[in-house]
């Protein structure tokens, strides 16, 4: 090896353990920041290390490339935290598309010379890539709400599904037996980019946290997959990393809904308006004057926020009514729940932003030993993660699924738009329990009048 | 510090990778599989020990972190690129441009905000001094 063969590769060495003490850094908010930083720092070696390449003799596409990338990556940086499930969406689809476009190129450079091994992973990696990126550009259309959020399904899907995977497969056979046909290779990249589309269009947007932790584990393994054929190995670290990652974030969000992977990409949740669930007994409003005066005269007060609490951009209205009641000597925290919300970590981020200390935020398991001792609950949004049925009514679609129990509390108000059934499309016994009174009304006015009713007690 | 204990292994498992011919390589290599396979079981143990720990407070700044991680498609696409090709140049050339700018924007757009996130969470102390300013 030359000496600059070596420069290279001590800086993909150098790169990986950054990038690994940056996600062993993220086991804590404290350290978190500066292990990102070192991580970056690992990036940018690894970049500045890569433009000595002795293959590179043409820097012009290379400039243009980083330029153009950067244009676009900071203004996406900069977008609202409201918008960060539809982000992250996005950026699983340019991981994936660089994959992929990895895979194309060297497949086009090299045609069928690559070797059986290689040219595995090659298929591996440009059929995930792909189907990455069809299926999180439309995760993010339905989180931005540009397409339908409730699952969209058919007659025959699971058939057209199945068609397509078996479609793919065949094709990857083939053109591993036969690898100069071309023809089996982009029939295969159409059909993934195809069936990408397919596996997320049947997916309700409450079940996103799951979709986006299993595209981000999809994303990983793609470009741990190109690390193969490379023969890089700081690319198979990171990708693999980023690959585990996403596969344990899933199986925490299964876990937190009860369901299994299978179910929550094939099951169409949400999509049947289940009818029978008839419960007895009305619910109750309340006037905001009578909320304003349990929630000054309180001992602990525990906000229980969904996804309502982030369409209708409640949280710094939230932690205004969190700080005065807190002045006034009633301790107040924030439960949430893994779900919450349409990413994993979504309402730690959005109240993180609204200046609410850490400390504050409570887990499900942290959290629900201390309701019975709770005098108020505020559930903002929130819906099915606090549905008693779940955990009551072994009959409830939701059955099994672990909840805040709120109910538990000596007192329950719900902020909620409207009398209307949530996402899924279940009764919410909650709402109909003497203890719970409902709040109606967009949850960020609510709050505000909230803070103003409970000044003047 | 079971980082530690995985360290040596993937240093001797990377050291076989490096010993081999670079690029030209084509042909198939069981040395360079095999060591491959090493890393990828390695970083999948380091990888679970290591995200098992992140708390769920942290679990939209893990994606985003992770995210911009396997940015590092980058260096592949940046010789690609930037190479020059008996045949399909222009091709080759395009789909690296294209590459080049995907990895890009996660690298520069993941890690810009998952920094901006981190810096939202922080303790009460810290909230307060900020207040009083």
């Amino acid at each position: 090896m030359i000496f600059g063969q070596y420069f290279l590769e001590a800086t993909y060495l150098i790169a990986s353990c950054l990038f690994v003490m940056g996600l062993k850094s993220l086991s804590h908010p404290d350290t978190a920041r500066r292990g990102m930083i070192m991580a970056a720092a690992g990036m940018a070696a690894a970049l500045f290390g890569t433009l000595f390449h002795p293959d590179i003799h043409n820097y012009i596409w290379i400039i243009v490339g980083l330029v153009v990338g950067s244009a676009i990556g900071i203004p996406m940086a900069m977008v609202p935290m409201t918008a960060m499930p539809q982000r992250t969406a996005l950026s699983h689809a340019f991981g994936a598309l660089a994959a992929s476009m990895v895979g194309l190129a060297e497949y086009v450079i090299h045609g069928g010379s690559l070797g059986p091994i290689k040219m595995g992973a090659l298929g591996l990696e440009v059929m995930l890539g792909s189907l990455t990126v069809t299926g999180s550009l439309i995760a993010a259309g339905k989180l931005q709400e540009v397409i339908r959020g409730t699952p969209i399904m058919f007659k025959g899907q699971h058939f057209v599904n199945l068609g397509l995977f078996l479609g793919m497969i065949t094709c990857f056979v083939l053109w591993m037996i036969n690898p100069a046909a071309g023809v089996y290779f982009y029939t295969l990249v159409g059909l993934a980019f195809l069936f990408g589309v397919m596996l997320v269009i049947p997916i309700g947007s409450a079940d996103m946290p799951v979709v986006m932790s299993l595209l981000n584990s999809y994303a990983g393994l793609s470009s741990a997959a190109t690390g193969f054929v490379l023969g890089n190995n700081v690319l198979i670290i990171a990708g693999t990393l980023d690959g585990f990652s996403g596969f344990i974030l899933s199986i925490l969000m299964c876990r937190a809904m009860n369901r299994s992977i299978t179910n929550v990409l094939f099951g169409g949740f949400g999509s049947v308006v289940a009818t029978d669930t008839a419960v007895a007994g009305s619910m109750r409003e309340v006037t905001l004057d009578d909320v304003a005066v349990q929630l000054a005269y309180a001992n602990q007060v525990v906000f229980v926020p969904g996804y309502g609490m982030a369409t209708a951009q409640a949280q710094h209205a939230c932690r205004e009514l969190g700080d005065l009641l807190e002045e006034r000597g009633v301790s107040v925290k924030y439960g949430i729940h893994p779900v919450a919300g349409r990413m994993p970590g979504h309402m730690n981020v959005l109240l993180a932003e609204a200046n609410v200390p850490y400390s504050s935020l409570y887990e499900m398991e942290q959290i629900n030993p201390e309701l019975a001792t709770t005098d108020v609950a505020v559930v903002i949004g929130a819906n099915d993660v606090v549905n008693p049925d779940a955990r009551d009514n072994p009959k409830s679609p939701i059955a099994g699924m672990p909840i805040i129990e709120v109910d538990r509390a000596k007192s329950v108000v719900v902020l909620k738009r409207g009398k209307g059934k949530g996402f899924s499309g279940l009764e919410n016994p909650l709402f109909f329990k003497p203890v719970t009174g409902m709040l109606y009304g967009d949850a960020k006015s609510s709050l505000t009048n909230l803070t103003q009713a409970v000044q003047k007690v | 510090m079971n980082l530690l204990l995985f360290q040596p292994m993937a240093l001797i498992a990377s050291w076989y990778l490096f010993a081999e011919e670079p690029a030209k390589g084509l042909s198939f290599n069981p040395a360079v599989l095999v060591a491959s396979l090493y890393v990828f079981a390695l970083a999948a143990f380091l990888g679970y020990q290591v995200i098992s720990r992140v708390p769920p407070l942290l679990h939209t700044p893990l994606m985003s972190a992770t995210n911009a991680i396997s940015g590092i498609s980058l260096i592949g696409s940046l010789v690609i690129a930037g190479s020059r090709y008996e045949h399909h140049q222009k091709l080759a050339s395009a789909l690296g441009c294209l590459a080049v700018t995907s990895a890009m924007i996660n690298v520069t757009g993941g890690f810009l905000i998952t920094d901006r996130m981190l810096k939202m969470f922080r303790k009460k102390e810290a909230v307060k001094a900020e207040e009083k300013k």
